[in-house]
């Protein structure tokens, strides 16, 4: 692991001499102890980029471990809801973890990088948790957020852009697959995964090949052949919302920062169901679980489509107009693809039934003067946005 | 209907006790015991040949209420009525459960020490209710726990009385050298007292909650009555528990969340309804379990619990009377202790601190020969010591060093007994890593585990273990790991029972 230099309050990533030239707007923030752009230039433009072009964004500063060792896929086994014991090499599953009691501490992937090798990659720290749970495995854990370069390519034509940068034989590469390749003369790891809903690359290599692996894809661009544009998290803020995937810690408290009973999540409670196993071998949580199901739901985070154009942000939301108070929304965007007001609000069933309706009361700002309007959400059982080319093999080359 | 199996992993006084209460209530019990005997750390043990010892522990003190129900033989009582807290000089002093008398004692002290031993008496009394039942949950409170917090409440404030409930509440959670300093001058005096209340424990008199520990102590020995290993294992045998030595357990068998029975080192399967483990809350489960049946957090808390022991056990084969300056050889049958001052106690336990043992030990000296025979030939005789501190996690280990902390007890004994040194024919010395390897104890701690305040009650030995039962349905902690731990009073085998038998 380098060495941090603690006098720098902001780390650079590898990427960061290729990345600040980009940055029309100075518009900085800081994840995970990185300085990470939140807007380059326009969110508008970087926001169709993603949609309509292809996106870069640099993904080093994301949570990164490495997990190796005899016993190393029990323990993941044993660590998250899902059953990753059959996670072949070469692929990479969606999950989350809970604490004794159930609750999501955060969610995250496991790639499976080679046999018996893998890499768990999290929003939110998560060493402590990891080594604790370790106690009775012959496993190795090691935080790898400084010795790996990650940069995100997404968008229609991030295929075609890759394939000329020189990446070969991407067109068998499934959704959620991983393949060890060249890229600019160095070695490189691409995994068909992202954060966009859409088609979609991560690229993963050492921190020394990452201005070798950056020059080969803005190469594209400047041979004419293809845009490429750098974004921020503010854009990957607008299609996660639209693509259905959940922000811990925006969308949910997670259970390692809750002060008060009763404000933890359980997977159910987020609507992941479909990623807890109750079969599978015990893993921590499996007990509450087991017991959460046998009763009736009490609340459900749920994706909701809120008709009109105000935004709804941080609204209460109500089981009819004027009605008894039923929960709020999370978060919320206005899809420009979609042309709707998207949203994830928690919120409370009865009779463990979801309410019959949902209303929003919105508040907003007319020339200064606020006003109160209310809006009626429509559930959306799955992602909101999620178009044939994200699981398209082989990918076209523009769409 | 075929009876519901029980299996008991220990044969200790508590793996006995929770045997035979649960027999006696129509399971069908067998205790394994790892080693060749039951009894555990109240076994006696041949240390030299035709020398004995009375096992790890110096006395017993099993619940009266236990004695009753099981209807366990008492014997003459081992225990000695009298502490002699020695001196150098031979200025010694002898403390009874009502008073305390010797050479240069202060009468102010005398008199101090007589209200001292009532009032400590009436705290410990009130806490009956609290020591003799399931301790009440925090969360998930039911009706039993709201009886028990009711009767703990009701004994604190009628029990006890206004003005003593204020000052009980007041030394509580204090440590036993503030209080000794308030109450007495006698340095001799103070430091026998505060013996009782660190000794087995990784404590010194200015460690906090130490008065709670001494108050427990008290409480185990008013409450308590010797027994014998032969009367438990008799009072077991006789409602049906049957009984296997050398018969240690390798796991505890776990299907879907729930205990189905266990499998022994030999490979043997014995399937049960219920397993109670009297083995300590480590050994059971990060051992006998597993993590992998368990929560990441729940293992992790486990497996912080704090369970290194600083007592050695010694145990020596003298060829006549050990002879302390100016004590008659008719009084060897009293316990007696060497701990000068509370300042010298202190000092001691500094060393273990930093993960070394002390030149200069704190003693707790018995002669069982003096109180039997069969221990000692005729005209030998045995001592029996506990030496403190003498930390479980030594720097370096105990492999080179168990020979120098012997030697070190040996001096402090000479200067109290001159010429003991060459009395000694032969000589054992369990340090706590060698208590842990023989008697199966995490850390070679005497009550598995500390009994300091954030590891008793309703969290011994972790919330969500507590009350006896565990995270694996059908799996109950029934030895000194669970509440109110040690001090050898088979509550926590009774109380174990009695959850199994209302749950079961």
């Amino acid at each position: 692991m380098t060495d941090i230099d603690f006098k720098k309050i902001l780390r650079h990533s590898p990427y960061y001499e290729r990345l600040e030239p980009h940055s029309q707007t100075r518009n900085w923030m800081a994840w995970n102890g990185y300085k990470t752009p939140r807007v380059l230039d326009q969110l508008a433009s970087e926001y169709f980029a993603i949609r309509s072009a292809c996106s870069i964004m640099d993904l080093t500063p994301m949570e990164k471990y490495r997990i190796t060792g005899p016993d190393a896929a029990d323990y993941l086994n044993r660590l998250v809801t899902r059953d990753v014991s059959r996670l072949k090499p070469g692929r990479v599953t969606y999950v989350v973890w809970c604490n004794d009691e159930g609750d999501v501490i955060d969610d995250g992937t496991i790639f499976h990088l080679s046999e018996g090798v893998y890499r768990l990659c999290a929003q939110h720290h998560q060493l402590d948790w990891l080594m604790l749970s370790a106690i009775g495995f012959d496993v190795s854990i090691e935080k790898e957020a400084d010795d790996v370069a990650a940069l995100a390519v997404q968008g229609p034509t991030s295929f075609a852009v890759l394939s000329a940068a020189g990446v070969n034989s991407l067109d068998g590469l499934k959704p959620f697959g991983i393949q060890h390749t060249k890229c600019g003369g160095v070695d490189v790891t691409v995994s068909r995964t992202g954060f966009t809903g859409d088609l979609g690359y991560e690229l993963w290599t050492a921190p020394e090949n990452a201005h070798a692996l950056w020059d080969a894809i803005f190469s594209v661009k400047e041979r004419g052949l293809y845009d490429v544009k750098v974004i921020g998290l503010d854009a990957l803020e607008m299609v996660r919302i639209e693509a259905g995937f959940l922000m811990p810690g925006w969308d949910f408290n997670t259970a390692d920062t809750i002060v008060r009973a009763g404000r933890g999540r359980s997977p159910f409670e987020l609507g992941l169901e479909w990623i807890v196993d109750l079969k599978k071998p015990y893993f921590t949580g499996k007990k509450a679980l087991t017991q959460e199901k046998a009763r009736r739901p009490e609340r459900r985070l749920l994706k909701l489509v809120i008709e009109g154009n105000k935004s709804p942000a941080n609204s209460f939301l109500f089981d009819r107009k004027n009605g008894r108070n039923i929960g709020a929304v999370m978060s919320t965007i206005w899809s420009p693809i979609l042309k709707s007001n998207l949203a994830f609000a928690d919120v409370r069933y009865k009779n463990g039934q979801p309410p019959a309706e949902i209303w929003a009361e919105i508040y907003y700002q007319k020339e200064l003067q606020w006003n109160v309007s209310w809006a009626r959400g429509r559930i959306e059982e799955k992602a909101f946005w999620s178009p044939e080319r994200r699981t398209a093999t082989p990918p076209a080359w523009t769409q | 209907m075929t009876k519901r199996r029980a299996v008991v992993i220990g044969g200790g006084h508590n793996g006995l006790i929770c045997g035979a209460y649960l027999a006696k209530a129509g399971f069908k019990v067998t205790v394994f015991e790892a080693r060749d005997a039951v009894g555990g750390a109240i076994a006696r043990r041949e240390f030299a040949d035709g020398f004995f010892a009375p096992g790890l522990a110096h006395t017993t003190h099993v619940f009266q209420g236990v004695v009753d129900d099981l209807a366990i033989v008492t014997t003459a009582s081992a225990e000695a009525a009298e502490t002699i807290a020695l001196d150098r000089e031979g200025a010694h002093l002898t403390l009874t459960d009502n008073d305390v008398e010797g050479a240069g004692l202060p009468e102010a002290d005398r008199t101090a020490y007589r209200d001292f031993v009532s009032e400590y008496a009436s705290y410990a009394d009130a806490l009956t209710p609290l020591l003799t039942n399931a301790p009440p949950r925090l969360k998930n409170f039911d009706r039993r726990d709201g009886v028990t917090l009711a009767k703990i409440g009701w004994k604190l404030r009628f029990g006890l009385g206004g003005d003593p409930m204020r000052e009980f509440l007041r030394v509580g959670g204090m440590n036993i050298y503030d209080i000794l300093n308030e109450k007495f001058a006698d340095e001799r005096l103070k430091a026998a007292i505060a013996l009782d209340a660190v000794m087995g424990h990784h404590m010194a008199p200015r460690t906090p909650a130490t008065v709670l520990t001494y108050l427990q102590r008290r409480f185990a020995r008013q409450k308590g009555v010797a027994v014998s290993v032969a009367a438990l294992q008799d009072a077991a045998v006789r409602v049906g528990v049957e009984i296997r030595t050398n018969a240690k357990i390798d796991r505890v068998i776990v299907e879907d969340g729930k205990a189905r029975g266990v499998v022994l080192a030999s490979g043997e399967t014995c399937d049960a309804d219920i397993v109670a483990s009297n083995a300590d809350a480590k050994s059971t489960f990060l051992r006998l379990v597993g993590a992998r049946a368990l929560d990441g957090l729940f293992v992790h808390r486990i497996s912080k619990t704090r369970t290194n022991g600083d007592v050695a056990k010694i145990h020596l084969a003298l060829s006549a009377a050990p002879p302390f300056n100016g004590l008659s050889p008719d009084r060897l049958n009293a316990r007696m202790v060497i701990a000068p001052t509370q300042q010298y106690v202190e000092h001691a336990f500094n060393a273990s601190k930093y993960g070394a043992f002390t030149e200069r030990p704190v003693l707790e000296i018995m002669t069982p020969s003096a109180i039997d025979t069969g221990y000692a030939p005729s005209g030998a005789h045995v001592l029996s010591v506990n030496a403190a501190y003498a930390p479980c996690a030594l720097k370096g280990g105990w492999e080179n060093d168990r020979e120098a902390f012997l030697e070190a007890v040996l001096n402090v004994l000479d200067e109290y007994a001159p010429g003991l040194k060459r009395l000694v024919q032969s000589h054992e010395i369990l340090t706590p890593v060698d208590i842990e390897a023989e008697y199966h104890m995490s850390g070679g701690h005497w009550h598995h585990g500390e009994m300091a305040i954030d590891q008793s009650f309703m969290m011994r030995p972790v919330h969500g273990a507590a009350q006896y039962q565990t995270p694996i349905e059908g799996l109950y902690l029934c030895g000194a790991a669970a509440h109110p731990g040690g001090d050898v009073t088979g509550l926590p085998g009774r109380n174990a029972a009695k959850r199994v038998i209302d749950t079961h």
